[in-house]
């Protein structure tokens, strides 16, 4: 386990440039996620457009690794429906629980849609981290819930 | 130095690897390895002494009962308590603030009386303090610290007015290291007639301690931060203190006498022992209290006097790098709070760990400390008896590492 698969460039360069960073006036669905041990925290607003996130802002601080995470998947659920963030979701949460593997991602497995999130597979292998890039996507399911009862699931 | 760096050897824990390294413990704020001598103490009484305390008209009985009391009597000479009726044993300090909270606090506040706090008080002893203060209609008040990160006595004689009716003060503060001027608030508490209590979890281990000459009113620390098991600790009252206070819990053990419908409380201390208590981590204080007292509390400060030093100094050499806390050791135990540039102290950590070195991230405990200093978290490393030079240069080694993964000049 290296730390150097830890901290990749592109974890990094979300951290230092977080992507969608901010606030919404009017958001149609807001979340906060905090880690009290740790205190990470972020705030998530959301437009939605019907089914469709429209614009995504954050803001948050936190350690790299959940700072990053939040960038990441701000980038990877704007213009998404909800069917298509709910599979997204389901990627993500696979790909951190997969134990072994340096394989690298094919297009079978579940890390191969991710894109940028890919770089997070080697917060796996530090099981103490993984809660930190966690915390925005249970934000996410937090502020999707809220907005409106899921029809069915 | 190199004496006290021999002691390593009596700690089990520190032989072992951690991530194909040497284990170089700096998290001693938060719990403190053990030493042989209090597991095989511990492991003696389960083997030969087990049986519960103050009851039973056996001999076996009796040996538990003295052993447990014999703990109490080495705890109370080792703060030099007045007699060891002035000991109290408890979960640790969090359940003996919340003895003295709720014990003395919910009897004796009214409406307006004030809790005169710090700003660096840990948790465990705001809290309390705050629960008592809804149940009571009491309100806090803090006083500040200054830039120095001490506690700023100029407000004391603002702050300390008549509606004051308990001061907490923390001995040491287990983020910044910063050691109170504790007698001295004391005095002054004790002229505007407010009881003082102190919270000694980071004082007790590290510096030497005697309770008469403080002139506190209550003292609360625990045995894991002092080489010790986790699970007991002390409170400390003034033996008038503890005579005027109704116990916290109700229960077996702390009675003289129950019928249906009321009770008369047993002696202090065993007023507010309530339950069978944890005798074999008693007897586990008592080890880890006598493995101090040989070394010598003078010279346990010492040694951490000097390894904070070389600490602080080579600490201050990286670049980026920020420490909260004072300046002069004198003012300060071996807490050691730092950022480092824009990583976050949950990185530092893990860098750290994939390098044998434990030290711990986050706010410790002391949210509003941390609002103060405008950080949402920092890294800590702290020293005690066992750590040695070589434990801060492989820190520092670590955060050389950090700053090469973070591409941090």
């Amino acid at each position: 386990m290296s730390l150097d698969d830890l901290y990749r460039e592109v974890i990094l360069d979300h951290y230092r440039n977080p992507r969608q960073r901010g606030s919404l006036e009017h958001p149609d669905a807001h979340a906060e996620g905090q880690n009290p041990l740790c205190g990470d925290e972020i705030s998530l607003d959301l437009a939605l457009e019907g089914d469709r996130v429209t614009d995504v802002r954050i803001l948050g601080r936190g350690c790299s690794i959940s700072q990053a995470s939040a960038s990441m998947m701000a980038e990877a659920i704007l213009g998404k429906t909800r069917a298509e963030i709910g599979e997204l979701t389901r990627r993500f949460k696979v790909m951190m629980e997969i134990e072994e593997g340096d394989a690298g991602l094919d297009e079978e497995r579940p890390g191969a849609a991710l894109g940028d999130l890919e770089a997070l597979q080697g917060v796996r292998r530090f099981p103490v981290r993984i809660k930190c890039a966690d915390l925005p996507w249970v934000t996410l399911a937090d502020a999707l819930g809220a907005s409106s009862p899921p029809a069915g699931d | 130095m190199s004496e006290l760096a021999r002691l390593a050897a009596d700690f089990p824990i520190l032989g072992r690897e951690m991530n194909h390294r040497r284990l170089v413990y700096l998290d001693s704020a938060a719990t403190t390895q053990k030493p042989v001598q209090v597991l095989e103490a511990m492991d003696a009484f389960y083997r030969r002494h087990n049986a519960n305390v103050h009851r039973g008209a056996y001999a076996l009985a009796g040996e538990a009962t003295d052993l447990y009391e014999g703990a109490r009597a080495k705890v109370a000479a080792f703060i030099h308590a007045a007699s060891p009726r002035e000991v109290v044993f408890t979960r640790g300090t969090t359940s003996a603030i919340n003895t003295v909270a709720y014990g003395w606090g919910l009897y004796r506040l009214r409406p307006g009386d004030r809790i005169l706090l710090t700003v660096m008080e840990h948790h465990s002893n705001v809290v309390p303090w705050q629960l008592v203060a809804h149940h009571t209609g009491a309100e806090l008040a803090y006083l500040p610290m200054d830039r120095e990160f001490q506690v700023d006595l100029t407000a004391l004689g603002e702050l300390l007015d008549e509606r004051v009716k308990v001061v907490g003060i923390t001995g040491m503060s287990n983020v910044l290291g910063t050691i109170p001027p504790v007698a001295e608030v004391a005095a002054a508490a004790r002229q505007a007639g407010a009881i003082t209590v102190v919270d000694a979890a980071q004082m007790a281990p590290h510096v030497p301690l005697d309770v008469q000459a403080l002139g506190a009113d209550f003292l609360a620390f625990s045995a894991h931060k002092m080489l010790g098991p986790t699970g007991i600790g002390a409170l400390w009252g003034r033996l008038d203190r503890l005579e005027a206070m109704e116990p916290a819990e109700g229960g077996g053990e702390m009675i003289s006498d129950v019928d249906l419908h009321h009770s008369t409380w047993a002696e202090v201390p065993q007023k507010f022992e309530a339950g069978t208590p944890p005798v074999a981590e008693a007897v586990g204080f008592g080890a880890a209290v006598d493995y101090l007292s040989a070394i010598g509390m003078d010279a346990v400060r010492e040694h951490e006097v000097g390894l904070t030093a070389y600490a602080l100094e080579r600490l201050s050499a990286v670049p980026g790098l920020t420490l909260h806390g004072p300046a002069d050791v004198a003012a300060r135990g071996g807490v050691i709070s730092f950022t480092l540039a824009d990583i976050h102290p949950h990185d530092l950590a893990t860098i750290l760990d994939q390098q044998g070195v434990a030290i711990r991230a986050g706010h410790h405990c002391a949210r509003p400390l941390h609002r103060l200093l405008d950080v949402p978290a920092t890294a800590r490393a702290s020293l005690y008896v066992y750590n040695t030079r070589e434990d801060v240069d492989a820190l520092l080694a670590g955060l050389g590492e950090a700053r090469r993964l973070f591409g941090v000049p």
